[in-house]
């Protein structure tokens, strides 16, 4: 067989005709041209047309009115506001909160969505049949009903302060919301953060140092007594020696409220429950789907070669079935950031309800203020979906090298 | 023989019998097998019953045992006057229910919305039945004429011109803006120095453009004039409209050779519409005008979702198209527009539509809010639509899209009818989620079935 001659390389001419035209040459030119005039004109008639109701309604374009004075509270904020703050301190208010509950509600989501999972595989009749009970239940039901739901018929009809719901005696929970204890920082804090900095450190760096010993000359070491050991007795070592890091301010019932301690109010635990049981039901299935993909050979071949039934789980099924799995839960975890927007119906003060609610019927900025809001959320988006691209890339390439 | 039996290795009595094997059939076996195999097993066993005692049972007896089903006010469904623990109080629902489906709509015209409900029904079942025929002409009815005869009996009113007098406007209003942009352009070169020439020609030439446009459509503007002027003027224009559309298809697809066919059906398809047009008399004003903002409750639900699942489908194949496109700026602008609406949530979209759309269109064009909010999404189930169509979803995440429109929804409704004083009862918040509930789960659960049989399907060579 003789080797073939190269193909010559594309000429100039060629070469522009890709470049101005894709695959479709000269004629996807002309229609790119032709996309573009319509675009273009599309984007003049919106700018006119903007301009010109914007004089009607004496609004100036811009973003000056962030400097201005909000002049309106806000029932729940993770840095220090008042009513005499900026929009600008509004944005952040928002934004903090709705980070806030999408965390803690993608934490409890992903932790009922692996257990409900669990129980959909478990080869106990009744439990797999709750589980999946469970999961249609939920999946049927509109997000919005199931918050409203939570709202207003659970929280709200719980009993008031007085007869509130006592967990340990420093937990309540009432229609007021749940009262926590509210933790203060004492002097000892800062050594005690540190100790706990050092251990989790310290930690880290004798699982590599195992796990090269175990890559290089296969002697498995057990270290988990001794990570347990620097978590927990480096900081009651620090605590010993300094005293306690924080105090708890615990809540006392006085008159007809509680005086003391923090309050979660009913907006965020209502959000949050909804938010974390609706997304946990997707999740299951997910998780569920992942898996029943891994082939059921893997654990035979796993258990053939020695390895205990949690060993096989941990090393062989668990890491194929997260390759599966990972791209679905990024989007649930997305899915979950977005949903949280719907606090606006029960007045959870987060960045939809704050600044494109209160600030825009305030300001009647609306392009600004959607902008910035839609902005946000697509940069929370692409960011999300950066990072999970770049763990998925990782798992590959871990599992093909 | 008599040796055999006697001598010592042959046995002289019967094996005693072994017992049965353990039973793994049957209800027993069943019992045995799945749910107290083990220790661990009969723990969660147990612990599932009390979870299913505490969940379901309260359900039960809140729903039906201690269930109020008869009264005309609040006294009923107090524990006071009933004399025991009291459940559900369905009257409540029974009052409220007029609203729960029309929201405020008015009394007298809700004939229309029976009327919208059967006919989408009558269309939508056939459909959803593969054996059945005609399922082109079924969709056709379903997709394109529903929803244009649903507004005209939802909202009312009539129209004052048909196909000639709105292309002749449409065209019209385009030419006038290419003019507009090509003055704003000259006008804008004359004050810049460096590329001024430039935009100056370019806005000579775009007026020109216009200018030539504007001889082009003469002849439609001057037939739109005759035919306004004329009395009955929306039925010439219909006749017109047919006459000219009748022929174009006729002369295109083949003339006197094969074009008869193309000819008759749209012939008929103009009959069907003129029919329509007289029935409901929109040449004369139609039916009453009903405000959106009187809709309310499950009417606005499903106006909302059918509206989405039916708008949804032409944007989302045109942009799944522009996604695999040749022609790279199409594929970057279908891309761009897909990742923008995947990354914003609903709620953002509805602000976009209600504060920010209206800057955007002309003063002098307001359009309703319902519309507006339609218009948003349209764009964003498209947008989902258009990655499911690719094969990058695998199905439009729910709960978002039915949820968002609560301020006149059945949610809405829901809401609007717990304000009021005349049911205001301990049971009456729970009564009314379980209710609004069951309808939302029969509709969803309902799809996610049919959806599942139609994979199941049209996966027949897959199964084995």
């Amino acid at each position: 067989m003789s080797i073939e001659a190269r193909p010559p390389p594309p000429q100039f001419a060629a070469r522009l005709k890709r470049a101005l035209g894709g695959r479709a040459g000269w004629s996807g030119f002309v229609v790119q041209i032709l996309f573009v005039a319509a675009l273009v004109w599309i984007f003049y008639e919106i700018v006119a047309n903007a301009r010109t109701n914007l004089e009607n309604q004496h609004i100036t374009a811009g973003f000056g009115f962030l400097k201005n004075t909000a002049g309106f509270d806000v029932s729940q904020s993770l840095i220090p506001y008042s009513g005499s703050e900026t929009y600008t301190r509004v944005f952040f208010v928002g934004l903090l909160n709705t980070l806030l509950v999408s965390l803690i509600g993608i934490f409890f989501a992903t932790l009922i969505g692996f257990l409900v999972a669990l129980g959909r595989l478990s080869p106990n009749w009744l439990l797999s049949r709750i589980s999946g009970g469970y999961v249609e239940l939920v999946r049927n039901l509109p997000l919005l009903f199931q918050i409203l739901f939570w709202y207003l018929a659970v929280l709200a009809a719980l009993p008031g302060p007085r007869q509130s719901i006592s967990l340990f005696g420093s937990f309540f929970l009432s229609n007021r919301g749940l009262i926590i204890p509210k933790p203060i920082g004492n002097p000892a804090f800062e050594p005690f953060v540190m100790a706990v900095a050092v251990a989790i450190a310290a930690a880290f760096l004798l699982w590599r140092y195992a796990r090269r010993q175990l890559f290089q000359s296969g002697k498995l070491i057990t270290i988990w007594p001794y990570v347990l050991g620097l978590l927990v007795g480096l900081p009651l070592v620090t605590a010993l020696v300094f005293g306690a890091p924080v105090r708890f301010e615990f809540p006392e019932l006085k008159g007809f409220n509680f005086a003391g301690g923090s309050r979660v109010i009913p907006g965020f635990v209502a959000l949050t429950l909804a938010l974390s049981t609706y997304t946990a039901a997707f999740i299951a299935e997910i998780v569920r789907a992942g898996i029943l993909s891994v082939h059921k050979g893997q654990m035979e071949a796993g258990a053939s070669l020695g390895l205990a039934r949690g060993s096989v789980l941990r090393l062989i099924v668990i890491p194929q079935a997260l390759r599966v799995i990972l791209p679905p839960l990024t989007n649930q975890y997305l899915n979950l950031t977005k949903n949280s927007s719907l606090a606006v119906a029960i007045g959870y003060p987060d960045l939809v309800s704050v600044f494109a609610g209160t600030t825009l019927s305030q300001t009647g900025q609306a392009i600004e203020i959607i902008g910035i809001t839609m902005g946000v959320y697509l940069l929370i988006s692409l960011v999300t979906s950066a990072i999970m691209s770049f763990y998925g890339w990782r798992l590959g390439r871990s599992l093909e090298g | 023989m008599s040796d055999i039996t006697t001598s010592a290795f042959v046995r002289q009595d019967l094996v005693p019998e072994r017992l049965a094997p353990i039973k793994t059939t049957g209800f027993v076996g069943f019992l045995r097998t799945r749910l107290f195999n083990s220790p661990t097993n009969i723990l969660i066993t147990v612990v599932s019953v009390l979870l299913l005692w505490f969940t379901l049972v309260p359900a039960i007896k809140f729903l039906l045992v201690d269930a109020v089903w008869r009264g005309g006010d609040r006294n009923v469904c107090l524990a006071e006057s009933a004399g025991h623990t009291v459940g559900a109080c369905w009257p409540f629902v029974e009052a409220k229910f007029t609203q729960f489906i029309y929201g405020f709509y008015p009394e007298p015209e809700r004939w229309r919305v029976n009327l919208t409900f059967l006919l989408g029904a009558l269309l939508l079942l056939p459909l959803l039945i593969p054996p059945l025929p005609a399922k082109g002409l079924n969709s056709g009815l379903f997709f394109v004429a529903l929803p244009v005869v649903a507004f005209f009996l939802l909202h009312g009113g009539g129209i004052d011109g048909f196909g000639v007098s709105w292309t002749a406007t449409m065209l019209a209003g385009f030419d006038e803006s290419i003019g507009n942009a090509g003055a704003a352009l000259s006008n804008a070169g004359q004050t810049s120095a460096v590329i001024g020439p430039l935009l100056v020609v370019l806005g000579k030439l775009l007026t020109l453009f216009g200018s030539a446009v504007s001889w082009l459509i003469w002849p439609l503007i001057w037939l739109r004039d005759q035919i306004q002027a004329s009395s009955r003027s929306v039925w010439i224009d219909f006749a017109v409209t047919a006459a000219i559309v009748s022929l174009l298809l006729f002369l295109l697809n083949g003339g006197t050779r094969r074009g008869w066919r193309s000819l008759i059906v749209s012939l008929a398809i103009f009959a069907g519409i003129g029919i329509v047009m007289s029935v409901m008399g929109l040449d004369h004003g139609g039916l009453p005008v009903v405000d959106t903002r009187l809709w309310g409750g499950l009417l606005v639900t499903l106006v909302v979702s059918i509206t989405g699942i039916v708008a949804s489908m032409p944007i989302g194949i045109a942009l799944a198209l522009g996604r695999r496109a040749t022609i790279p700026l199409i594929r970057i602008f279908s891309i761009a527009f897909i990742e923008f609406w995947r990354g914003v949530p609903l709620i953002t979209v509805l602000f976009f539509a209600t504060y920010m759309l209206p800057l955007f269109l002309p003063g002098n064009f307001s359009v309703d809010g319902l519309v507006r909010a339609l218009i948003g999404i349209a764009l964003f189930a498209g947008a989902y639509q258009a990655e499911v169509i690719r094969g990058g979803l695998q199905a439009i995440p729910r709960g978002q899209g039915e949820a968002a429109m609560a301020l006149f929804d059945l949610l809405g409704s829901l809401r609007a009818s717990f304000s009021d004083p005349v049911w205001a009862t301990p049971t009456t918040l729970f009564t009314g989620f379980a209710f609004t509930g069951m309808i939302y789960f029969a509709f969803c659960f309902g799809m996610s079935r049919y959806s599942l049989f139609v994979e199941n399907r049209l996966n027949a060579h897959r199964r084995n």
